[in-house]
């Protein structure tokens, strides 16, 4: 799985950083997203789904094996959004 | 007519815990309807979007959904009804892109996780104080005037640096100027007295700046700021910070008696908390709407043609108890995975305090359990009394013992 961040959109809630900091960091200059870990192991791929899924501003995708807007057992209810498609 | 019998505008009715009847039976006809929020003179028909993926789509689109439009030419940013243009400068949600980025972009990292972590203590200290005062008063107690309400005030205080000794009075104002039933007149001599206590207090952040919130900001950005929109900032966000907290803080805490075992779960497990909190905004949904919106131009939403100019109100709660976006909406469960809810909104105006209101939140249930761990209502279920006049849904009144 890669992960990716529109920094740009980025509105800087920190959520992605409290929910899986092995994956995401916040930057002291401007408070928007930085990314520790653009190819998360299988054992983060549950919490950065669900991180691309509730990320205010849709800054943060999910590409190959599956889909930011996942399937998988357990996972949250990932609603699809036509204006940010991955 | 006085203020009490003014109808209570349709998109903030509730019944208890849930959207009111009307707005159910309306979003049953679609996800964006044309309706009076508050039928008489004066009221224009607007439409309401009730649908969880619309209300997404309009906060996410700020080139097509302004803030913005909805003031003339003349008053650029701000002038609420009853408020001089000049009180709207600075209030972020107000402006759109690039205005509101420029601002946003210097105020967003006063507000990552590190920095609010670095308030935790002395929030932890004043939610103690507060139950030290709850204790010495004694059972029966009002969770309301010596918890819910007494807690945001202090904590914007102690982020934005108003001194100790000065936020009796202060908060009073701030109080006042938000209360609900009160005079206009009394409103106004509120806001005003609270808004130049804000200019004096950037006038001496100016001069000598300290390590804080607004000593940062005038340190790292100085002249990008003029003073007026500095001060504008500093009342939006005691503004913003007040009634969704202390909703969030009487009304979680009724939901949790009422639901006994789910208050046992978060009571005995501190690493639950976290799920409880994300479940109680998304449940409780205390805004009742984000910033009306102005179509920018001609757009389809949910089936519907929103001419250019029109105006759309986003219903927060409806949209936080839509099927598609959590399974079994109406049921509070404290043990759910989090879900994309849009209690703090959504796209570029995303709450800039979440941060902050997520660990003010975790920190004082977590400690008014610790406290009390035998709490209950004082008062039988059907007898609280709901705060409907508000920026936010919340309690008046919650008598308890323990
Ligand atoms: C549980 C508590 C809170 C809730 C539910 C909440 C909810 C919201 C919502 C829904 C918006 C979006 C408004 C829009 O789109 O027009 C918003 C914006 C905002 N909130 Fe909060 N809020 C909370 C606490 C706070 C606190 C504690 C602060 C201050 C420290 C704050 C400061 C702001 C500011 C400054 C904005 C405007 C952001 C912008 O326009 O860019 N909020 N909030
Ligand atoms: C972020 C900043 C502010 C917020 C969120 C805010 C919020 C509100 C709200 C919710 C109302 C009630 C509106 C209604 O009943 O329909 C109101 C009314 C009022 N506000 Fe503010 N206010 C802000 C700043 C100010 C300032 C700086 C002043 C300056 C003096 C002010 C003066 C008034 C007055 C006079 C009213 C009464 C309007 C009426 O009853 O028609 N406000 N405000």
């Amino acid at each position: 799985m890669e992960v990716r961040v529109d920094r740009d959109r980025c509105a800087g809630s920190g959520l992605c950083v409290s929910y899986a900091p092995e994956v995401f960091d916040q930057s002291e200059d401007d408070g928007k997203v930085l990314l520790k870990e653009p190819l998360p192991g299988t054992g983060a791929a549950g919490a950065v789904r669900a991180m691309a899924a509730r990320c205010p501003t849709g800054a943060i995708t999910v590409h190959g094996h599956g889909h930011a807007h996942g399937h998988g057992h357990g996972e949250p209810a990932a609603p699809r959004e036509p204006s940010e498609a991955v | 007519m006085s203020y009490d019998a003014e109808p209570i505008p349709l998109h903030t009715r509730r019944a208890r815990f849930d959207p009111a009847g009307e707005l159910r039976r309306l979003s049953a006809q679609g996800p964006v309807t044309r309706v009076s929020l508050a039928p008489g003179p004066g009221d224009r028909p607007l439409w309401l979007v009730t649908g969880y993926q619309e209300v997404r789509q309009v906060l996410g689109d700020q080139a097509r959904f302004s803030t913005g439009r909805r003031f003339g030419p003349r008053t650029p940013a701000g002038g609420h009804d009853g408020h001089r243009p000049d009180d709207g400068i600075g209030l972020l949600m107000d402006y759109d892109p690039p205005e509101h980025t420029r601002l946003r972009r210097m105020l967003t990292p006063e507000f990552t996780v590190r920095r609010m972590r670095r308030l935790q203590p002395r929030i932890e200290a004043l939610v103690t104080e507060c139950l030290d005062t709850m204790e010495r008063a004694g059972p029966p107690a009002d969770l309301v005037e010596l918890f819910a309400s007494a807690i945001p005030g202090p904590v914007l205080c102690e982020l934005i640096g108003v001194p100790r000794d000065d936020r009796g009075d202060f908060l009073r104002r701030c109080h006042a100027h938000l209360g609900t039933g009160r005079g206009r007149q009394e409103r106004t001599a509120a806001g005003s007295a609270f808004t130049r206590y804000l200019a004096a207090l950037v006038a001496r952040q100016r001069k000598d700046p300290d390590h804080g919130f607004l000593g940062t900001l005038v340190r790292d950005h100085g002249p990008e700021f003029t003073d007026k929109e500095l001060r504008g900032i500093c009342v939006l966000l005691m503004l913003a910070g007040l009634d969704n907290i202390s909703g969030m803080l009487g009304l979680g805490a009724l939901a949790l008696l009422e639901n006994p075992g789910q208050l046992a779960v978060v009571r005995d497990d501190p690493e639950a908390m976290d799920r409880a909190v994300e479940e109680l905004l998304r449940y409780l949904s205390v805004p009742h709407a984000p910033t009306p919106r102005t179509a920018v131009e001609d757009v389809t939403l949910g089936g519907k043609l929103i001419r250019a100019g029109e105006t759309l109100v986003c219903s927060i709660p409806m949209a936080n108890r839509d099927p598609a976006l959590i399974a079994e909406p109406d049921r509070l469960d404290v043990t759910r995975e989090p879900v994309p809810h849009v209690a703090f909104g959504h796209g570029i105006h995303h709450c800039l305090g979440a941060a902050l209101a997520r660990m003010e939140l975790r920190i004082a249930y977590t400690a008014l359990l610790r406290r009390f761990p035998a709490l209950r209502l004082a008062t039988p279920a059907e007898d609280v009394v709901f705060r409907v006049r508000s920026t936010a849904y919340g309690v008046e009144r919650l008598p308890v013992a323990w």
